[in-house]
């Protein structure tokens, strides 16, 4: 009806009225309703979530109103939990609820974009060249060429472009790289697979078939635990949240779960109702302490010191004076406690060596084959001594006996291994242990205390009589815990504490000088923590974060926590255990998703690569090191030993022993070394090793800044590696792109100080080694903005992919609720589209090509039986080049470059000729891959990939993975369980066998969130009856750790382990990583500054660690960079709330507002993590430059235990273990910023790139 | 008087411009309700508006309120209380203050719409041409002041007013009584119905909604039972 002639009824509209003449009831159209109903009215609603890496993995409905996405709302139909659980909806935060703002913001990219300079040259150069290969050529092989627009990337400038000509420009680059310097120098970086795992698929299939490299994160973002492949010999496994509630005892340690788990955090509040007790630990007044009975505040980077002193009260109460018997049986079957350490004799004290062997004694006591991998007890049944099965040793010997049963490898008797030899000893001697909180820092904010750098402590020993007619000394780890914990036993001598408020390492009054916590809060905490596990059987539970974990000495503070978990029996039991939640890091259908990952079913191995080593290299942060390797070894070690060592020398090291990985790997490109062999007539590996011994061929790591070395392409993609994770961001901007940076630092030359031994020096450092830098995002990232192409692609409602967590035991889909906005497209696509053009210009260029890929000793293979007794370079002569041994594994590889895109679009016959598995179980898969011929057909064209399964579109691929993965197909679940059946000697398949026939579809995923079905790959159980919990198979299944001894590690006896103190868990200080004192002198001027440490923790207003640039956010938080500090910090120089300031220190500067704030402590200064440099972000007075993030200031400096390899758990393994990139050390100068500078004037040809040089401050 | 040109702009013109008013603003209250507002910009920046709005609109609406009833009252109506030129004085007197206060306001809320990059972003075409054509129309009626001084006696006013209400009756005759009068008050004639013309096509009409019912509401609770569920019950 008409609007006007309603109101025409104006005086006959009330009909009547109601509630005295207070109500009135009218007759009128409500038409106008509808506009407020349509405003949320919608056309369809999909299911989908968010590919980022906040472990929620929260399911989505996504609404769609004419063609558009139009707001996102929280699902709520998750399978039901068990009747004492509570349910695991609602999931999903406001700050994932505001992500449907990118699909149409201005911050979306929506075509490809190219930088205009290379455009130009690309287009001239096109002119001249018909051929896009040679036109690269012609372009990059020109400095003057390729400076001109190497020095303006992240300056803007881009122009859009068609995806024909990016294709060109893209894959000519990648072809002209292999061709001239060899595939290894085509560098990939995505992280996270799991949160969009067809994605991160697409990428790195395209350059595993090219034979690029695809590059680590879980390391380089320092959330790997290193203490994590140290104890259990599992990258990370963790309880699921709904595990909370099975706890009686939570700690969250580092771990700020309201904030940044905000999903799960309801999970931690329901267990207090229960009666939980909660405990939070803390330098800030984080958002958790107001869910916890008791808020303990360390000062930052000291933990470590605090758990030493709680597994003092817990070892000496419930285990050296036996309050709990649980403990005891636990630690004797899981634990390598009662394991058989050898001592050796160092100045006139012994110290702790290697775990005494099988091998160490005449005939091998029986133990059969790798006898030097199978650690010894002492039997207290037959007083002597014993090998258990369950070994490393016997994980590889193929005899069906690797697992916990507790049996004697050589009779099949049970054994009872002995823990301590205080009762049978023949000897008490003084053992040293090394002690290291006695260092001074630079700062007064990190204390020491006066003890001794050599603590000699008495230890209970028996005299063992070894192979050779050699004696020797040996006493279990259980007592050589007890001496570290320095806990009096009656055995006389010095150094240890007879009671809590001795002034002796690691009591917690001694703790108290170091940490600021009463001893008396420490004593109460680890009490209750293990009188709560001994009374449940282990419900007491850690939750453990990044915060702690980022700090260079990490593994102290996870390993102290690690060792009071598992002294107290906590680990595999519900309700308890260590819950470390960084990241999406556990990718569920793993298996499943390998093979299409890293396309291994065309061509094996992979090109793999740990990131920290690689950017330490490659950015040349190397150049610039201020920490030497002397200040980190232990007193004990040999220094001699480790004379002319640099943290890089002692990578190189590393790569060379087959430990680490390399890329790019040789001096040569890798296409032409099998051609030289034939030359020479030998076989290609043969010729390598000779060549390499004779120093005709290096590697790569050798010389990192020679051109032949260079990373040349570099793909970024589901990745803000330049606006996030990317330490030493500055050395990055300077070394890997050649652009304006902040780079303050001299370099070693210039310091004066020791170059390395091992690397080659070049007197000018090389600037813009990478000639193309290519970024797949949906936003224009920081990253992008440093880009040279720029390529546009589906946001997480507009594409199809899979996403699992550690957070819950669900599979979720992205789902394409609209087509991909504008010109973008998926990343399937986009690779795909790449493929195709690569396979078609490299006609001429390459053909069928013999590839030498250099393997480091990977762990979960036979191989990590490499070197079992000693560390020994067959470079120095010690010991023999022997490939997969003693040095890399060097493997030839077919590449058929001309049918890249046939191979990317198929799947490859590898899978039945070799079967699929992983973790060191593998299984027939031909049934899987049959069936997926039928569910995506297979290829009718000629050529490679002829009758082969097709995979086309995203979907297919996914299928891939759901179809093979023994998580997500219950048939592969139980072959899985057989193929680790026939290892272990015992039937697992009852663990699968009620899910057999289950098998997901991409559609069932979409119809509702599905459990994951338990496999072996994993070490919990995802059944009706438990929730997960990490490490539950192996205690309730008996299936042993992955590990030297089988057992979970309290000692770690590798040669470096022990040289660095490391081999049992010590408390160190935080480095001095001495970026201060010369930015100080040079450049404060008289400004009132202050020195402070620095952390970088997870923003509140973002989604996770990234997504902090969208409207809805940027309102929430203060629309900018922003910066924590103290008021005590503050006023002392002058900063009020939101003043402009800066931090600054030789590796550059930030400049950001102020947040003046009661939360943070003094002496600490706090960044949220990503905060775009694209927004509000203005000049810095110091370098001149544009503001800077989060990493201008940091450097990575990596940990030489890190680069261990070759040697059971310690061998490497893609995100698995290796060199990680601490952060937390470091410190920062704080100032305030009087005129602020946005440097908004057009861009100056010839302006310097580095930061003027400025002659000390009078 | 034959000048097809003068008989159309004050015999045919304020007939199209009174229809398309009314027709215009029936169909866009109708057809687009949604658009029905003053679009006012206070949620953008408070600044400017305290004085600009408040000065423009009591000066504009004492100039229309002055209008309405100077001219469509009947001259036997007031003759008894008013004598035509004490009448034209008080008008001249009462609208020029009421003009400067108009003018004053309107020149704060250019500046202000102008020179405010907020405001301007959201400014539309009709916004800006509706600001200039009242300041143009203000100030020829400024203009007229001067002009109505020259001849005190009030008969320019009586035959404003005579044409007025021909027109308002449908009289014959209407464009006869302005054959004298001087071209200023001929082009605010013109340019104050093409501000009629346009209404509808603008943020003016929200001059048609005044919230009176709140005044005199019955009830406090409302109950809106619409037709169709009362058919039914």
């Amino acid at each position: 009806m008409s609007q006007f002639i309603d109101r025409l009824t104006y005086f006959s509209k009330v009909k009547g009225t109601f509630s005295g003449g207070h109500g009135i009831l009218t007759e009128e159209s409500r038409d106008w309703e509808k506009a407020y109903r349509g405003r949320w009215a919608h056309d369809k609603v999909v299911r989908s979530t968010h590919g980022v890496n906040c472990t929620g993995s929260c399911s989505w409905k996504i609404y769609v109103k004419n063609g558009l996405v139009t707001w996102e709302t929280q699902q709520t139909d998750y399978p039901r939990t068990r009747p004492d659980l509570p349910n695991h909806e609602p999931r999903g935060c406001s700050r994932g609820a505001s992500y449907s703002w990118y699909l149409y913001s201005a911050a979306r990219l929506k075509y490809p974009l190219v930088r205009s300079r290379l455009m130009k040259l690309w287009r001239a150069a096109k002119a001249e060249y018909p051929d896009p290969v040679d036109a690269w050529g012609s372009i990059v092989s020109d400095p003057v060429k390729a400076n001109e627009y190497k020095k303006v990337r992240g300056l803007g400038g881009f122009v859009r472009a068609s995806w024909d000509e990016v294709n060109e420009i893209t894959a000519a680059s990648n072809i002209y790289t292999t061709k001239t310097f060899g595939p290894d120098r085509v560098i990939g970086f995505s992280p996270i697979p799991a949160m969009s795992m067809v994605s991160y698929a697409a990428g790195s299939r395209y350059l595993s078939l090219m034979g690029g490299v695809c590059m680590s994160f879980y390391d380089w973002y320092c959330d790997l635990p290193p203490s994590s492949p140290q104890t259990w010999g599992e990258q990370t496994d963790v309880p699921e949240s709904a595990d909370w509630f099975n706890s009686s005892y939570i700690i969250a340690w580092g771990s700020n779960v309201p904030q940044t788990r905000a999903p799960d955090a309801h999970f931690f509040t329901e267990a207090r109702y229960k009666g939980t007790k909660t405990v939070s630990v803390t330098p800030d007044y984080a958002e958790i302490s107001k869910l916890v009975d008791i808020a303990l505040h360390p000062v930052q980077g000291t933990d470590s010191a605090m758990a030493m002193a709680m597994g003092h009260v817990v070892f000496k109460e419930f285990h050296l004076e036996g309050k709990s018997q649980y403990f005891a049986d636990y630690c004797r079957i899981y634990t390598d406690m009662p394991t058989v350490v050898m001592l050796e004799e160092k100045d006139g004290a012994y110290v702790p060596g290697r775990t005494l062997r099988a091998s160490d004694f005449e005939g091998d006591l029986k133990a059969g084959g790798n006898a030097e991998w199978k650690p010894v007890v002492y039997d207290e049944g037959s007083n002597g001594f014993a090998v258990p099965d369950g070994s490393i040793g016997s994980r590889w010997e193929g005899e069906g006996k690797w697992n916990l049963g507790g049996t004697d490898s050589a009779s099949g008797k049970d054994l009872t291994p002995q823990l301590s030899f205080i009762e049978g000893r023949d000897e008490v001697v003084g053992v040293a242990f090394p002690y290291f909180g006695n260092q001074p820092h630079d700062s007064e904010i990190f204390a020491h205390t006066d003890h001794g750098s050599v603590q000699v402590r008495n230890v209970p020993v028996r005299k063992v009589k070894l192979k050779g007619n050699k004696e020797g000394l040996v006493a279990t780890v259980y007592d050589l815990m007890a001496a570290n914990y320095a806990i009096d036993r009656g055995l006389g001598g010095e150094n240890t504490a007879s009671g809590y408020d001795d002034d002796v390492p690691y009591t917690p009054a001694w703790q108290e000088k170091i940490t600021g916590v009463p001893r008396q809060r420490v004593i109460q905490v680890a009490r209750e923590f293990a009188d709560n596990a001994n009374r449940t059987e282990g419900r007491s539970m850690v939750i453990l974060g990044a915060a702690i974990n980022h700090w260079y000495h990490m593994d102290m503070t996870y390993r102290g926590i690690i060792n009071l978990l598992v002294m107290c029996g906590c680990i595999g039991k519900s309700g308890g255990g260590w819950a470390h939640y960084v990241g999406q890091e556990k990718l569920r259908p793993q298996t499943g998703w390998l093979p299409l990952a890293f396309a291994l079913d065309w061509s094996r191995p992979p090109r793999q690569m740990n990131s920290t080593s690689f950017f330490y290299a490659h950015s040349d942060q190397w150049r610039y090191e201020r920490l030497g390797v002397q200040e980190i070894l232990s007193p004990l070690a040999d220094k001699q030993k480790w004379e002319n060592h640099s943290l890089i020398d002692c990578n190189v090291r590393s790569e060379r022993m087959g430990w680490l990985p390399s890329a790019p790997q040789f001096h040569e490109n890798p296409l032409t070394l099998a051609e030289k062999a034939k030359k020479a007539g030998k076989e290609t590996r043969d010729h390598v090793v000779e060549r390499l011994v004779s120093g005709d061929l290096n590697f790569s790591c050798e010389d990192p800044d020679h051109a032949n070395n260079f990373p040349r392409n570099l793909f970024v993609w589901r990745s803000n590696i330049l606006g996030s994770s990317g330490k030493g961001h500055e050395y990055m901007l300077k070394h890997l792109l050649g652009t304006q940076n902040g780079v303050m630092s001299e370099d070693l030359a210039e310091m004066e100080m020791p170059k390395p031994s091992e690397v080659g020096w070049h007197e000018t450092a090389p600037e813009g080694k990478l000639d193309l830098v290519v970024t797949l995002d949906f936003r224009m990232s920081t990253t992008a903005v440093y880009s040279d192409i720029v390529l546009p692609t589906a946001t997480w409602y507009e594409k199809n992919d899979l996403n699992t967590s550690d957070m819950h035991p669900f599979i979720h889909p992205l789902s394409r609720a609209v087509d991909p906005a504008w010109e973008s497209r998926s990343d399937w696509d986009i690779f795909k589209g790449l493929a195709k053009t690569f396979s078609e210009l490299c006609e001429g260029h390459l053909g069928v090509e013999t590839d030498l890929v250099s393997v480091p000793i990977l762990h979960d293979t036979p191989g990590e039986l490499a070197q079992p007794l000693g560390v020994t370079d067959w470079k120095k002569g010690e010991c023999d080049p022997v490939p997969g041994k003693t040095m890399p594994n060097l493997v030839e590889v077919t590449r058929d470059y001309p049918a890249l895109y046939k191979k990317f679009t198929s799947v490859g016959p590898l899978l039945e000729k070799l079967g699929n598995g992983g973790k060191g179980i593998g299984w027939n898969t031909d049934t899987e891959v049959e069936f997926l011929g039928k569910l995506n057909r297979r290829v009718t064209e000629e050529g490679v990939s002829h009758g082969r399964p097709k995979i086309e579109t995203d979907i297919d691929a996914a299928e891939v993975v759901l179809s093979l993965a023994p998580e997500t197909n219950g048939q592969v679940a139980v072959k899985a369980w057989q193929a680790l059946g026939k290892i272990t000697g015992r039937d697992h398949t009852h663990l699968a066998r009620p899910k057999e026939d289950e098998k997901l579809r991409f559609r069932d995923l979409q119809a509702q969130p599905r459990k994951i079905i338990s496999s072996p790959t994993w070490s919990g159980l995802e059944d009706e009856h438990v929730s997960y919990n990490a490490g539950y198979t192996n205690v309730h299944e008996r299936i042993p750790w992955r590990t030297l001894t089988g057992r979970q590690h309290f000692y770690q006896d590798h040669e470096w382990m022990r040289d660095f103190g490391e081999s049992m868990c010590v408390y160190k200080p935080p480095i001095s990583t001495r970026t201060i004192t010369e930015a100080l002198q040079k450049r404060g001027g008289d400004a009132r500054q202050i020195a402070l440490n620095y952390i970088t923790p997870h923003q509140k207003w973002g989604i996770h660690s990234t997504y902090s640039d969208n409207l809805l956010m940027l309102t929430l938080n203060r629309g900018g960079p922003v910066v924590w500090v103290s008021e005590i910090d503050a006023k002392k120089v002058g900063v009020a709330d939101n003043d402009w300031i800066e931090l600054y220190n030789v590796n550059g500067a930030i400049t950001a507002r102020a947040v003046v704030s009661q939360r943070v402590p003094k002496g600490l200064v706090m960044m949220y993590h990503a905060q775009e440099k694209t927004i509000n972000t203005p000049g810095s007075v110091i370098t001149g430059k544009r503001g800077g993030i989060h990493n201008s200031v940091t450097r990575a400096v990596m940990k030489p235990t890190h680069m261990i390899g070759g040697y059971a758990q310690l061998s490497w393994g893609f995100n698995y273990y290796g060199t990680v990139g601490s952060n937390r050390d470091e410190f920062v100068i704080l100032r305030k910023v009087e005129q602020v500078d946005w440097l908004d004037k057009p861009y100056a040809e010839g302006q310097p790139l580095g930061v003027a040089d400025v002659e000390a401050v009078q | 008087m034959n000048d097809p040109l003068h008989s159309f702009l004050f015999g045919i013109y304020p007939y199209i411009a009174i229809a398309v008013m009314l027709v215009g603003s029936i169909l866009r209250y109708d057809r687009d309700p949604y658009s029905w507002k003053a679009d006012s910009s206070q949620l953008l920046r408070r600044k400017g508006l305290r004085w600009g709005s408040n000065l423009f609109h009591i000066g504009v609406l004492f100039i229309f309120f002055g209008h309405f009833f100077g001219l469509l009252t009947p001259h036997a109506l007031y003759e008894h209380i008013i004598a035509a030129s004490s009448k034209q004085t008080l008008a001249m007197v009462s609208g020029g203050i009421a003009g400067a206060m108009a003018i004053l306001g309107l020149f704060i809320l250019i500046w202000r719409r102008l020179a405010d990059a907020r405001i301007r972003a959201t400014t539309r075409f009709m916004d800006m041409a509706i600001l200039a054509l009242l300041l143009a129309q203000l100030t020829l009626g400024m203009l007229t002041i001067p002009l109505s001084a020259q001849h005190p006696d009030g008969s320019t006013m009586m035959a404003l007013a005579q044409w007025a209400q021909h027109i308002a009756t449908f009289q014959p005759g209407a464009v006869e009584h302005l054959a004298g009068v001087a071209f200023m008050f001929k082009a605010h004639i013109v340019l104050g119905l093409t501000i009629f013309l346009v209404f509808p096509f603008t943020r003016l009409v929200h001059m048609l909604s005044v919230p009176f019912k709140y005044l005199l509401r019955p009830g406090y609770q409302v109950v809106r039972r619409g037709r169709r569920a009362s058919s039914l019950g």
